[in-house]
């Protein structure tokens, strides 16, 4: 997993809610059996009309938006627990999603993939939004170490929460197997005595 | 300490709490299929490390699989090269495969059930959301990524933190014509699909008490719709009864003892949840969608509500439908009954019952998919498909089909689709397809009239 500390870019503002999974990463392109690819596909069906056309009103087909931010509605990632979401969003090219609030799987999957997902209160969410979809040159800087997501010289800033293991994880790019399997023993050990 | 169903199966899984993080959870089973475990299976290979419990897994081909001609050579290059790399990871394993066609192939969470491998008590995973229906036997059942797939393959277990606990209760005496899917669309319809993230829900009450396993299973399966990992109501004799003697079932003295476990396992009466909602069963009627999540609901007798907000009014576009219109008399020209929210015999034995005697209407193509091939062997048997025939149907062969669209069962653009299963999000069921949830009695009748009725006024 690659390391993150620090992210400043300019941000996509994908002003939807309730953005699934399906929405994401379409079922009919999780047939690939590795990770690679995804990202052509992301949010495959916004992106391109029934025609195989470029949709030139969706966001991210317009040139004046770019960056490896994205920032969207409330209850980002319901539905699906499929990982080609996260595997979709990281090789479409970007690093952090901000939204006022994530469904648990897909925010555990982010986690696992170097994608953070920066939770943020309405009002910041509804701020920020407001200031990429404005100012699409807004530089948004993401410091993980310090926890916070700030815009235009700290006029607006937030500190959001992170589990302080997956901080650690993310910061030194580490994954929760390698931690497992330092727990060998006390799992084995565990196995033996339980009952049930 | 009073205690939850919940707490308890937990607390009893957790190996070690790390400080200032997770737990360490125990895995007792592990179901995997075709789409979400090759990346896993790479994972480890490509870090040497081996599989801890092959012997806690089992695999089932079920979401990209064909539901026609299932004896042939699966047509599609990618989906066939997909099944082809489960047996051959199987295979490498040493993990159980029930791979297309053999006779306990089916949906995971069809099939689990019902050969006794899911069992009140335990913690399971599989890399697919809808796991959260393993939790009507009284089981921590829930879905995950990948990468956990990977971590419970090298280690048997998850580093997780323990969610927070909501209880819904729903007491009274359902109306005529209200199946359990009528009740968890009605629940997430007034909770929301967010209402559950981050909790575990427990369902109570006399409603879920007199239900059938498989009602219990259609109730949890659709616990992720409102936010919650996963749904559990607590083991009973109901339980008990459906899990004895079946293939995997604990036997003879082992299961007395089973029980006698399981029966210390419903919450204590004392026991706090951080979030508690009561309903009133009368007040449940059939139900059925009308928008793009499972949260947009209404009885069917209902109107759409009429809201200001953009994403309501863009769901309602995609949808074709207006705001404060009623959705009965709205031709339908695709029905499907099927998933693993409602695939089980009792779902078929509902829609048999509406459909005899009847005819399917000319403009409906119905897609009847079982959940698995006992339960097709059952439909057979039951003489369930001879009425099904009779009535202009077919039934097609297990899988999770239009459900999720994945294999060639896919509705056309701007088609509407009554169906049982669960998720009515943009392009779930083919691009531009527009689904409408329902439970077996509402689908059947769609497809016999070739529109939606009231229901209500056809129960006698």
């Amino acid at each position: 997993m690659e390391k993150f500390t620090t992210l400043n870019s300019t941000a996509v503002p994908l002003d939807i809610e309730n953005i699934d999974t399906d929405q994401i990463i379409p079922a009919r392109f999780l047939k690939a059996t590795d990770k690679k690819g995804f990202g052509d596909n992301a949010f495959r069906d916004w992106r391109y009309n029934k025609n195989g056309e470029l949709n030139k009103s969706f966001i991210l087909n317009n040139p004046t938006y770019s960056g490896s931010i994205l920032v969207a509605g409330d209850n980002f990632g319901c539905g699906s627990s499929r990982e080609h979401a996260p595997w979709a969003l990281v090789g479409y090219g970007f690093k952090v999603i901000v939204s006022s609030f994530f469904a648990d799987i897909f925010k555990g999957n982010a986690l696992n993939n170097g994608l953070l997902p920066v939770q943020v209160s309405s009002e910041f969410l509804k701020n920020l939004m407001s200031e990429i979809t404005n100012n699409p040159e807004t530089i948004v800087t993401v410091d993980l170490e310090a926890q916070t997501i700030s815009a235009k010289d700290g006029v607006l800033s937030e500190a959001f929460d992170i589990d302080p293991y997956k901080k650690t994880c993310m910061i030194n790019g580490y994954d929760d197997i390698d931690f497992l399997l330092s727990k060998k023993e006390a799992i084995e050990t565990f196995e033996v005595e339980k009952q049930f | 300490m009073a205690k939850t169903l919940f707490d308890k199966v937990w607390d009893s899984h957790v190996v070690d709490t790390i400080e200032n993080g997770p737990q360490i959870l125990y895995i007792d089973k592990h179901l995997i299929h075709e789409v979400t475990s090759p990346q896993a299976f790479n994972e480890l290979r490509e870090r040497n490390i081996p599989i801890a419990r092959p012997n806690q897994v089992v695999a089932t081909a079920d979401h990209n699989t064909p539901t026609i001609d299932q004896h042939l050579p699966v047509k599609d290059e990618l989906s066939r090269k997909q099944l082809e790399q489960l047996s051959k990871n199987c295979k490498e394993n040493g993990i159980t495969l029930y791979d297309l066609g053999h006779k306990y192939n089916g949906i995971v969470h069809v099939m689990a059930p019902e050969l006794g491998i899911t069992q009140p008590g335990m913690t399971m995973v599989c890399g697919d959301s809808h796991t959260s229906t393993h939790g009507a036997f009284g089981t921590i059942a829930f879905g995950i990524g990948t990468s956990q797939v990977a971590q419970v393959f090298a280690s048997q277990c998850l580093l997780l933190t323990k969610p927070k606990s909501l209880r819904v209760n729903v007491n009274g005496k359902l109306k005529k014509g209200v199946y359990p899917k009528d009740v968890i669309l009605y629940v997430i319809s007034k909770l929301g699909t967010n209402s559950g993230t981050g909790y575990f829900c427990e369902y109570a009450g006399n409603v879920f008490e007199e239900m059938s396993m498989e009602g219990r299973m259609t109730v949890c399966n659709m616990s992720i719709e409102m936010g919650a990992r996963g749904g559990m109501i607590a083991p009973d004799e109901t339980t008990f009864e459906y899990v004895k003697g079946r293939e995997f079932a604990p036997k003879g003295e082992d299961f007395d003892k089973k029980v006698a476990y399981w029966k210390t396992l419903p919450s204590d009466a004392e026991a706090k949840f951080d979030k508690e909602y009561f309903f009133d069963a009368a007040d449940i009627e059939p139900m059925i969608t009308y928008g793009t999540n499972p949260g947009m609901g209404i009885k069917i007798t209902e109107n759409i509500p009429e809201l200001n907000d953009a994403s309501f009014e863009k769901s309602l576009e995609y949808m074709n439908f207006q705001k404060g219109e009623s959705l009965i008399n709205k031709p339908i020209n695709y029905v499907f009954i099927g998933s693993c929210t409602n695939s089980r015999i009792e779902d078929f034995r509902v829609a048999a019952n509406y459909v005899k005697g009847k005819r399917k209407a000319s403009n409906v193509t119905a897609w009847l998919v079982p959940g698995s091939k006992q339960v097709e062997a059952q439909i057979i048997k039951e003489g369930l498909k001879d009425i099904f025939v009779e009535a202009g149907f077919k039934l097609r062969q297990p899988g999770c089909s239009a459900c999720l669209a994945m294999n060639d069962d896919k509705i056309p653009q701007g088609e509407y689709c009554v169906s049982t299963s669960n998720r009515n999000f943009e392009g779930r069921q083919g691009q531009g397809a527009r689904t409408i949830l329902a439970s077996p009695l509402v689908a059947a009748a769609t497809a016999v009239e070739g529109k939606i009725i009231d229901i209500t006024k056809h129960l006698n």
